[in-house]
């Protein structure tokens, strides 16, 4: 054993104690590994971080604080014979003294600003569709303002001193009275995913963002996947070897390494600036992501080609068909689900890319979800740099909120390709 | 109109298969020994009809409004806009307003002229899309009127198709080319119009970075406020940091999942890593903002160490977490690449695992591991969203990690978020530096994927 290890070491160091000598070559090995594996657990502890932090001040958004309060919709205030020009705001506030009877009645009118922005657009909306309701009492349950929601939710400290809050004493215990009579509640935050986005956190919603994000990335779906496809059968089973060939193919290998700016770059000057396409539309964002997955899915479809062995070609040249009717008969259908899995990760991608979209103009701030990819709308990925910029509070959790809304789609999309790959791919 | 034009398209292509199949049928029921099968024949009548409609329906829609622009603009009376054909940004302006006019928003009330000249884009434009469908219907008519005449026992429709969509394969693979040819030109022809402002030499050399718009008209590109130095050294403090963090740890971590960990093990922490990949960056450059500058933040003031709220190292440390997986997956592949031999020939020889590792495997690979840690650094470089986020804005000449230093890719999204017009050097800068930095990227993007094919030549 000694005698080993003496040969194994250097000749020229003095001869010691082999035993000593296997310690610390075992000892080494232990460091090295050591390192390695806190290098891998470091990188768990960043993704838990990362995951774990958003989840914490997401999750609250998830919810939202709403009031049930009576909004006493008189004549004075609403015609009957116009009712969606009546003083709305004026009720919100009288609706305010009704529910604190014993409140001065002028301090009880600037409490009205507990109840969300759009309460009055929502009373306004339940009135003209049934005017009979003027001169009743009308019993709504609707967002409190942002500021209050914090504060039912437990996210504002009560016993900061009154001057670093954005709420005074008066305005929490007239939260808290109402709260003990039973008239708040929080029930799921539907308006997240069924609103667009708006000033007011508590009516914000992703709708207009998941309807742009649809609409790019179909739109760079029914671009990149039959360029791609093309291009890749192309290169991959006719391509001569020559040296056009070879500078599409080292050219499609640097395109997928250029940054994601230089594309946007490229949509404002080309589409925009030189074919005046309009601005913050989905469909140019998706026309650019095409761009940016081509290089993605191609590789990808050139390696499931590549994997499809050539004794199906050449069984299927032997019975005499034509060298497209081999690829397009038998080596792409056996090559589909890798491709389809490549595709699916390729849209991932660009279903969270940003950088180019805030170049073309996605980053408007747009209150209706868009009716065609023609349309001025956000997308997710810009939706959630729109929000982090804001300097509401209540966006920080709804940021997080919408974070976790795209990894979901994120997650959904990998999972999906994930399952192709295990279902269908073959073994050959 | 456009989706009836196309609608009409593909149901005039189906329709013409349909015909063709049935013609060459009826040929090969009468007796005759038909060459191609009639689905070849069907599907020649629908290339020649979908290949030209689409070529005429794409170009007529890339061409419709810059054409109805200049016809407009031709039409104004004279002396509306001043001379030289309104050019420049007083033409642009003018046209801004007729397109606005024309789509129904107006604002106050516009002159008279200006009504009628929308007026008569609204009518060019309405003209211009019964042009296009007629003109579509024409050539759908000849598409289909030539296939159908070739329809014969002898014509060779397979031959035919195979070469067309032949044709459009290599269309497709072009593409790619034409698509860096786009990124080339757009970004040169913008930065040559900025480097006709702010002489080269400012540019690339100046050590000031404050693109403002100059106020007074005489003052165009005044003093040196275009010197992208600041800019890039800021790129660079952030690229380092990162890349501190990142290769050490990602190595670090290839090389215990290349030869210690247990396949067990292994299978968990790959699919991991790759979450880790797959993150979104502005999901990084919340988390930034988020957790990473305020834990930093407080850190530092319980060292007692002044800090400003975008430090490079915010930015730099998040960027190194997005860099981990990336680099840790091309040194595995690289470490798995060296030859199986190698490894068995240090083990037999007595070596530790440890030791065959950092002498043989190692040192086997490191051609494959700097060719991806390049490309990491290219990377860091283009990275966007997380230095958008969570760098500062304002361009100082600084290598120290705890100030707040701003990048190549925050200053191009910073000026060209809002109002873009192309006819100032500060909008303009921005393709300037998007040129610099393609020029980088592409540069070291090259020597990157050279090494590493090159590597792979040695031992496949």
């Amino acid at each position: 054993m000694s005698e080993i290890s003496a040969i194994g070491g250097p000749a020229a160091a003095p001869r010691r104690p082999g035993i000593t000598n296997i310690a610390r070559r075992r000892r080494s090995e232990r460091v090295l590994q050591g390192l390695g594996l806190g290098a891998i657990l470091l990188a768990f502890a960043m993704l838990a971080t990362l995951v774990g932090s958003l989840i914490i001040t997401g999750y609250p958004a998830f919810t939202q604080t709403h009031l049930r309060i009576d909004f006493p919709v008189t004549e004075a205030r609403v015609k009957s014979d116009k009712p969606e020009a009546g003083n709305y705001r004026a009720l919100m506030q009288d609706a305010m003294v009704a529910a604190l009877p014993d409140a001065d009645p002028a301090a009880a009118r600037k409490l009205a600003a507990m109840l969300s922005n759009s309460a009055q657009f929502a009373l306004r909306d339940r009135v003209v569709a049934d005017p009979a309701l003027i001169g009743q009492v009308v019993t709504m349950t609707v967002p409190v303002a942002d500021p209050y929601d914090q504060l039912a939710k437990g996210l504002v400290r009560r016993d900061t001193p009154e001057a670093e809050r954005r709420l005074t004493d008066a305005e929490i215990a007239a939260f808290d009275r109402l709260a003990a009579e039973g008239r708040v509640s929080r029930p799921l935050n539907t308006a997240l995913l069924s609103n667009a986005d708006s000033r007011f956190p508590e009516i914000a919603g992703l709708k207009g963002a998941l309807i742009g994000s649809f609409y790019a990335l179909m739109t760079c779906f029914v671009i990149s996947f039959p360029l791609a496809i093309g291009a890749a059968i192309y290169l991959e089973e006719f391509a001569p070897k020559n040296r056009l060939s070879d500078i599409i193919e080292i050219n499609i290998n640097n395109l997928a390494a250029v940054p994601s700016v230089v594309f946007g770059l490229l949509a404002l000057a080309v589409f925009l600036g030189w074919f005046g396409m309009p601005r913050s539309a989905p469909f140019v964002g998706g026309l650019t992501l095409a761009l940016m997955t081509l290089p993605t899915i191609i590789i990808a479809t050139r390696a499931s080609l590549k994997a499809v062995p050539p004794s199906i070609r050449e069984a299927a040249m032997g019975l005499g068909a034509s060298r497209q009717q081999v690829v397009f008969g038998h080596v792409l259908p056996l090559a589909m689900p890798g491709i389809l899995t490549g595709t699916i990760i390729g849209l991932a991608q660009a279903l969270g890319e940003t950088a180019p979209l805030l170049l073309i103009g996605m980053n408007a701030f747009i209150t209706a979800a868009p009716a065609t990819p023609f349309d001025s709308a956000t997308a997710l990925p810009t939706q959630i740099f729109i929000w982090a910029d804001s300097p509401e509070r209540g966006f920080v959790s709804r940021t997080s909120a919408a974070i976790l809304v795209l990894l979901c789609f994120l997650m959904a999309m990998n999972a999906l390709a994930i399952f192709l790959r295990s279902k269908f791919e073959r073994k050959w | 109109m456009t989706g009836i034009a196309f609608l009409l398209l593909f149901l005039a292509a189906l329709a013409g298969y349909l015909v063709n199949r049935q013609a060459a049928r009826a040929i090969r029921a009468g007796g005759a020994p038909l060459h191609s099968l009639g689905l070849y024949h069907g599907g020649y009548a629908a290339l020649m009809m979908l290949v030209p409609g689409l070529i005429f329906l794409l170009a007529w829609l890339a061409l419709q409004g810059p054409v109805v622009d200049a016809l407009v603009m031709a039409g104004l009376p004279e002396g509306t806009v001043s001379e030289a054909g309104g050019a420049g940004s007083a033409g642009a302006l003018v046209l801004a307003e007729v397109r606005s006019i024309a789509s129904g928003r107006i604002f106050g009330t516009p002159e008279a002229w200006k009504i009628e000249a929308a007026a008569r884009m609204t009518a060019l434009h309405g003209g211009a899309r019964q042009l296009m469908l007629i003109g579509l219907a024409a050539i759908l008519a000849g598409g289909f009127a030539f296939a159908r005449s070739r329809v014969s026992a002898a014509f060779r429709a397979r031959q035919g198709v195979e070469r067309i969509i032949l044709g459009l394969m290599i269309f497709c693979s072009l593409v790619a080319i034409f698509t860096t040819l786009g990124i080339v030109l757009s970004l040169v022809f913008e930065s040559w119009r900025f480097f006709a402002m702010v002489p080269v030499h400012e540019f690339l050399f100046g050590l000031n970075w404050e693109p403002q718009i100059p106020i007074r008209a005489d003052q165009i590109a005044g003093a040196g406020a275009f010197g992208w130095l600041p800019v890039i050294l800021g790129t660079f403090v952030i690229t380092v940091i990162a890349l501190t963090v990142a290769v050490p740890v990602g190595l670090y971590a290839a090389i215990y999942l290349n030869e210690f960990a247990s396949p067990r093990f292994r299978a968990v922490a790959k699919p991991v890593l790759e979450v880790l990949a797959g993150i979104p960056t502005v999901v990084y450059g919340f988390f930034a903002i988020l957790t990473v500058a305020p834990a930093l933040r407080s850190g530092a003031s319980a060292l007692g160490i002044a800090m400003s709220p975008n430090t490079a190292l915010a930015a730099g440390g998040v960027m190194a977490i997005m860099l981990i997986p990336f680099i840790s997956s091309f040194a595995d592949d690289a470490l798995s690449a060296v030859p199986r031999s190698l490894r068995d020939g240090s083990l037999a020889l007595g070596s530790t695992r440890a030791e065959t590792m950092m002498k043989v495997l190692f040192p086997a690979a490191i051609p494959g591991i700097v060719g991806g840690v390049l490309l990491a650094v290219s990377r860091a470089i283009g990275e966007t969203m997380i230095v958008v986020m969570a760098a500062g804005l304002i361009a100082r000449l600084t290598i120290n990690p705890l100030d707040s230093v701003t990048t190549v890719t925050v200053q191009i999204v910073t000026l060209l978020i809002g109002d873009t017009s192309f006819d100032n050097p500060k909008t303009l800068a921005a393709f300037a530096l998007g040129l610099m930095l393609f020029l980088v990227t592409l540069g070291i993007n090259i020597v990157a994927l050279g090494i590493v094919r090159k590597y792979r030549e040695i031992y496949d």
